[in-house]
């Protein structure tokens, strides 16, 4: 039974046609592997800030990647639109993001913030398009809710405002 | 009370939640990357990942029969198309094809028909030997071991390799007789 698959067999990974990225997949699937991405991350570490280091880097290298991505399916902005005037940090507040669903955090790991995989996705997809910033994934506390929201602080490296201030 | 009759995987997968299959195919490539930056070995690595698979399957069995309704399998053809049909469809959306038993129908060959790990992948000179999606398998092994079936999950043919297919082949070692996980004085 040759030829089973619907998969085309290309000789070189360039050839295939790029999809339209509308393909899913199961939360628990991402879930289970990104519960594994911790988890092995964790027995190479020491400490949590080296944990949270370690999740970035990951989180960097699918964000430079997604970041190509989009720009082969559409044209990128032209220019990153600032929320207020004169302010380099930004923020992406998410009540409970994708990756702190399934996450419980040990009482003796403290502030450790799975959200370090997304401020690698978001730095890796700056970076990558011209604009280095900091970025870092922090619990903000809300009033009246037993789970604290993820903000994701986001801070611009000063030659990105001198430039964009240049550019007006 | 009547026994539900089982769902579809395409009718579980309709109604799980469902993610960017992309996110997913990046972030298990990012993985893979830094295994091998950490081990070095190729062959380190395709034990991580199988490790890894291994840990998903035992846990991820739960899920499976929570949402399928799948009840006794009576025999290892039947759980091996419940995997292919379901299994797959309800976790990576994709499904697989069952072939290639022998005689006494303890070791078949599962094909997927889609694989959403490999996507904007290709193998570089110096990871040949890397069994790139070792983590199915694992999760196979695991899931299977949990319904008290050990089995031995090894690649065949993989795309990658530059094989035409990606072909799992699926062993039944061993039918584990269900025991009662405590003794009576305990």
């Amino acid at each position: 039974m040759i030829g089973v698959g619907k998969l085309k067999q290309y000789t070189n990974v360039l050839e295939k046609p790029l999809s339209k990225g509308k393909q899913e997949v199961s939360l628990s699937a991402f879930a289970f592997l990104f519960s594994e991405l911790v988890q092995y991350n964790q027995t190479q570490v020491d400490n949590i800030s080296e944990l949270e280091r370690r999740l970035e880097d990951a989180g960097y290298a699918v964000g430079a990647r997604v970041l190509e991505l989009l720009c082969h399916r559409e044209k990128v902005a032209d220019s990153l639109e600032k929320g207020t005037e004169h302010e380099d940090e930004y923020m992406i507040s998410e009540k409970e993001p994708l990756v702190n669903r399934f996450i419980s955090i040990p009482k003796d790991m403290g502030t450790f913030n799975c959200g370090a995989f997304v401020a690698g996705i978001v730095r890796g997809v700056l970076d990558n398009a011209g604009f280095p910033a900091v970025v870092t994934a922090h619990f903000v506390p809300v009033e009246g809710q037993q789970r604290p929201r993820t903000t994701i602080l986001i801070k611009f490296a000063e030659e990105v405002l001198r430039r964009e201030a240049r550019l007006g | 009370m009547a026994p539900i009759a089982p769902r579809s995987g395409d009718a579980v997968f309709a109604n799980v939640e469902r993610v960017n299959a992309e996110l997913f195919t990046l972030t298990y490539g990012a993985i893979v990357r830094q295994l091998l930056t950490d081990l070095e070995e190729v062959e380190e690595v395709n034990k991580q990942l199988d490790q890894m698979g291994y840990n998903i399957g035992i846990r991820l069995i739960d899920e499976f029969l929570a949402k399928s309704n799948v009840s006794r399998c009576v025999d290892f053809k039947e759980t091996a198309e419940v995997i292919a049909k379901v299994g797959f469809k309800m976790f990576l959306g994709v499904s697989a094809s069952v072939t290639n038993w022998d005689a006494d129908g303890t070791c078949c060959s599962l094909i997927l028909e889609d694989n959403p790990l490999v996507d904007f992948v290709e193998l570089p000179d110096t990871c040949q030997g890397l069994y790139y999606c070792n983590v199915l398998s694992g999760v196979i092994r695991g899931a299977l071991e949990m319904v008290s079936m050990k089995t031995e999950v090894t690649w065949v043919r993989d795309m990658l390799r530059g094989d035409d297919a990606y072909e799992l082949k699926v062993k039944l070692l061993k039918q584990v007789p269900e025991e009662y996980p405590y003794k009576d004085d305990e």
